[in-house]
């Protein structure tokens, strides 16, 4: 039989389809008394909470990623080569550490508060844990997908259409205004759906803040009340966001041509900062740095050290060990289905819709990473649950084969994660052009023996690239774990959470250290592909 | 050696090719040439087996490669391929990406074949490097060596100096010549360049819109085209109109025409079109010599530099205009009334209508 891509692609988008599916379907039977529930005491809190939360963590990443995307792109100022690899570091930190971290510091018990009241007797200090608190550590953690975006946007402008204006008669802030932003914002606003998607996604920061919103209710819901259906129906409203997101994000990308075309291979020229005007962005530069990377990053190795002593045993090598295993299965599993997913996309697909339909079936299937992992847990435990139950009822199995299995965790997490995987192979597919293809075939060398010959070692650094971002993302994932682990099966992800749900900062720095350090590896990778961009 | 009869193609609803036949003797350098467009890079993809035929044959030392019904896979053909961007293995030495299609060879007998293009492309000392560290002209020598390493029966080259500089572009075309002779390897090359087609080739097809227009030495298309397109595509010149006289004379406003061959009209005999009859006769630069004692003048009206000559726009009694190329030692300004001379060797002359 003649390989058709379908036979790929189809089974792939299944995974991820199959899930939301379930999650969309649990609107059509609506539970009259759970809804009743739902509207009168929990989805007001949860909607005004979540729409806060959008709102502020949006305009947040949008003030920090584009100015110091700004001023590392275009500007030159003490510090500034430094600042535009160092600003990047904070990917490192998943969000609920930096949110512990802040609690730990600046709650009322915390460090600084008690300090001040000690020595100072000042009392009107601002409660971290609020909304605005939440606000401010989210946007602490999520600003680098901003400044990534929005700083490349930058510097694919050049200096000369700058220049043109100038002579046309802007001033240097003029221009900014009217020519650098409108061109960049189709970069910034990548970064800014990027970040908003990781917001509704987020279920650590939240649950660290005690602030209510779908994903906590969710896990609330089906681990607290056990009420499965009130937990898919919480799922299936949070989903809408993520619809709206998605299909902004379609547009986006089909209209955001003009943005890349204008490639400039001049060398920049940059907006010296000099005197006053350079150490106030050097001292803007800092401030985010400090608040984002490097205060967290002390405290928790401060606290590591506390309690390294007391609560270093062997239970921390079982929590490693997991970690590993699950990320480095994960990682495998879905760099090899990145790979076929790749890989039939060069397979003959047929006429010209059935070519669109192909695309748009690849499209779907690495939609998984806009759809938070509360909700593909719920999407994927109640097939599994029925499937088990059908085992037991007709087949005679005695229990659950494949609820609470790694395998259920790993296909969520090739849904949720496969566009990380996907990016680097498919651009790396790109870059290996047909002509590549038909040399190799015009020399005799086809099928595997391409594969193996031309295709894998070409595309050495773009699976590694992917594997390795694959493997810190899943290090680092917290509701999927949470919710679809083996019972008693705790990784370090799991370890933080629940330290940090019974308030215990220090106990939760050293299973959150050995997640960051592991974590700063794709970032290291991210940084060292910018390098000829910082070259200039 | 290659042969195709009645080759046509469409993609989608739009076609391609239109009916091409062509024919290379055993060793010839052929070449397709043609505007953008035109097919002929369509035409090397059929020959390759890299699209399906969808009408006509072709023959490969006699034997049928591919037909509507059936067709060799591209990898059983043994045509060799050169790509207008080089596709070099970006992985492999120069030396491993040579040796690439010589897996079947014994280890002794591929080493040796290497070491022989290595050093028939003169990249000797280059065998180590990665493509990335070549410059232009030393990858596409790589890509040709890759290509004749298998000993194909037949070379394909798809616009192969298109992506380097135009100084390298005319040196190499000569060089890579030498080295398909040396070979002996029977080649079909695809341009829109025809300084580029005639440095390489023996026999240049003129394609347009899917047919060729004419299948010919480089000199008979420059000096005896067939038709308006061929004339008009290769070299440069102008149309004068003018009037048949007899078979093998044709009159315009700078007088009567006889060249050492019959003159030509629309590729075919003038006397289709009868005495008297109306055409546009073709004048090339070097058709026009500066004569100082000349009784025929023309006014100086456009002048461009070229180094070891000048090409001036002259301005007849009638306002029309003729090129004319002069060594540059004869410095006219614009403006200037210069004495000129008929120089015409071939007659070309076209239908008026």
């Amino acid at each position: 039989m003649r390989l058709t891509p379908w036979l790929i692609v189809l089974p792939i988008a299944l995974v991820t389809l199959i899930p939301v599916a379930v999650v969309v379907s649990s609107l059509a039977d609506i539970d009259q008394e759970i809804w009743q529930h739902l509207w009168q005491f929990v989805l007001p809190e949860l909607l005004v909470n979540t729409v806060w939360l959008v709102l502020g963590v949006g305009l947040g990443v949008t003030l920090l990623g584009v100015s110091l995307a700004w001023l590392t792109a275009a500007c030159d100022y003490p510090g500034r080569r430094f600042f535009s690899w160092a600003l990047l570091l904070p990917l490192a930190l998943p969000a609920y550490v930096t949110a512990f971290v802040w609690l730990g510091l600046f709650d009322f018990t915390g460090a600084l508060p008690t300090w001040l009241r000690e020595n100072w007797n000042l009392t009107a200090i601002p409660e971290v844990r609020s909304r605005g608190g939440v606000i401010l550590v989210m946007s602490l953690a999520l600003y680098p997908y901003v400044f990534l975006t929005a700083r490349a946007a930058f510097q694919g402008q050049g200096r000369r259409l700058l220049e043109a204006s100038q002579a046309l008669g802007l001033t240097r802030a003029q221009a900014f205004w009217q020519v650098a932003l409108p061109m960049a914002r189709p970069g910034i606003a990548a970064g800014l759906l990027l970040a908003i998607m990781e917001t509704l996604a987020d279920f650590g920061t939240v649950s660290v803040f005690n602030y209510n919103t779908f994903t906590t209710a969710i896990y609330k819901a089906w681990f607290s009340l056990f009420s499965l259906p009130a937990a898919a129906q919480l799922a299936s409203i949070l989903i809408f966001f993520v619809f709206v997101l998605a299909l902004l994000e379609y547009q986006l990308r089909a209209n955001r041509s003009y943005a890349a075309s204008t490639r400039a291979a001049t060398a920049p020229t940059r907006i010296v900062l000099d005197g006053w005007r350079g150490w106030l962005a050097a001292g803007w530069s800092l401030k985010v740095f400090v608040l984002a990377f490097i205060l967290p990053m002390i405290q928790i190795a401060l606290w590591s050290g506390d309690v390294f002593a007391a609560d270093f045993d062997a239970r921390y090598w079982e929590f490693a060990w997991h970690s590993l295993l699950l990320s480095g299965l994960g990682a495998l599993l879905v760099g090899a289905l990145a790979l076929a997913l790749g890989y039939a996309q060069r397979l003959p697909p047929g006429g010209g819709l059935r070519f669109t339909a192909l695309h748009f079936t690849t499209r779907l299937a690495t939609l998984g990473y806009a759809v938070p992992g509360a909700v593909l847990a719920v999407g994927i435990f109640i097939p599994i649950a029925w499937l088990d139950n059908l085992f037991i009822d007709h087949f005679g199995a005695a229990s659950q084969i494949l609820g609470g299995t790694l395998a259920v965790m790993l296909l969520a997490y090739a849904a949720r994660f496969l566009a990380v995987s996907y990016g680097p192979v498919d651009s790396g597919l790109a870059r290996i052009s047909r002509g590549v293809d038909e040399a190799a075939q015009s020399l005799g060398v086809v099928g595997t023996q391409r594969l193996w010959r031309v295709h894998l070692p070409m595309l050495r650094v773009s699976l590694l690239t992917a594997a390795a971002l694959t493997f810190v993302d899943i290090m680092k994932e917290l509701p999927i774990t949470l919710m679809t682990r083996p019972f008693g099966w705790d990784t370090l992800a799991v370890r933080v959470f629940e330290m940090t749900s019974e308030g215990e900062w220090e106990r939760a720095a050293l299973p959150a250290l050995a997640i960051v350090v592991v974590g700063l590896l794709p970032v290291w990778l991210l940084t060292k592909g910018q390098d000829h961009a910082i070259a200039c | 050696m290659l042969s195709l009869a009645d080759v046509a193609h469409a993609h989608g609803s739009k076609a391609v090719l239109k009916g091409v036949n062509l024919h290379l003797e055993p060793g010839e350098i052929g070449c397709l040439l043609g505007p953008s467009g035109c097919g002929k890079t369509t035409a090397l993809r059929l020959i390759a087996g890299l699209e399906t035929l969808q009408a006509g044959q072709i023959y490969l030392n006699g034997e049928l490669i591919a037909n509507a019904r059936q067709q060799t896979p591209p990898q059983q053909r043994q045509v060799g391929l050169v790509f207008q961007d080089f596709a070099l293995f970006p992985h492999l030495t120069v030396a491993e990406n040579i040796g690439f299609g010589l897996r079947a060879w014994s280890r002794t007998e591929r080493a040796a074949r290497v070491r022989a293009m290595l050093q028939l492309t003169g990249l000797s000392a280059e065998e180590n490097r990665t493509p990335h560290q070549l410059s232009g002209g030393q990858q596409q020598r790589v890509a040709l060596a890759r290509a004749l390493a298998p000993r194909p029966r037949l070379l394909l080259l798809d616009e192969p100096f298109s992506s380097l500089d135009v100084d390298l572009r005319e040196r190499l075309s000569i060089e890579v010549r030498d080295i398909l002779k040396i070979e002996g390897i029977t080649a079909l090359l695809v341009t829109h360049d025809q300084h580029e087609a005639f440095a390489m080739a023996d026999k240049i097809g003129v394609m347009n819109d899917g047919v060729i227009e004419q299948w010919d030495t480089p000199y008979r298309l420059y000096h005896q085209p067939r038709t308006r397109f061929v004339a008009d595509f290769v070299g440069e010149g102008v149309l004068l109109p003018g009037r048949v006289v007899s078979d093998s004379r044709v009159e315009i406003e700078l007088g009567l025409l006889e060249g050492v061959t019959a003159a030509a009209c629309d590729g075919g005999s003038c006397r289709v079109y009868g005495q008297g009859a109306a055409v546009n006769v073709l004048l090339r630069p070097d058709d026009i010599v500066h004569d100082d004692a000349s009784p025929l003048t023309a006014i100086v009206e456009r002048r461009a530099f070229r180094g070891a000559d000048f090409l001036y726009t002259l301005r007849l009694k009638s306002r029309r205009t003729v090129l004319a190329l002069v060594p540059s030692h004869h410095d006219h300004a614009i403006g200037e009334t210069i004495g000129i001379r008929l120089a015409v060797d071939h007659v070309v002359a076209f239908s008026a209508q």
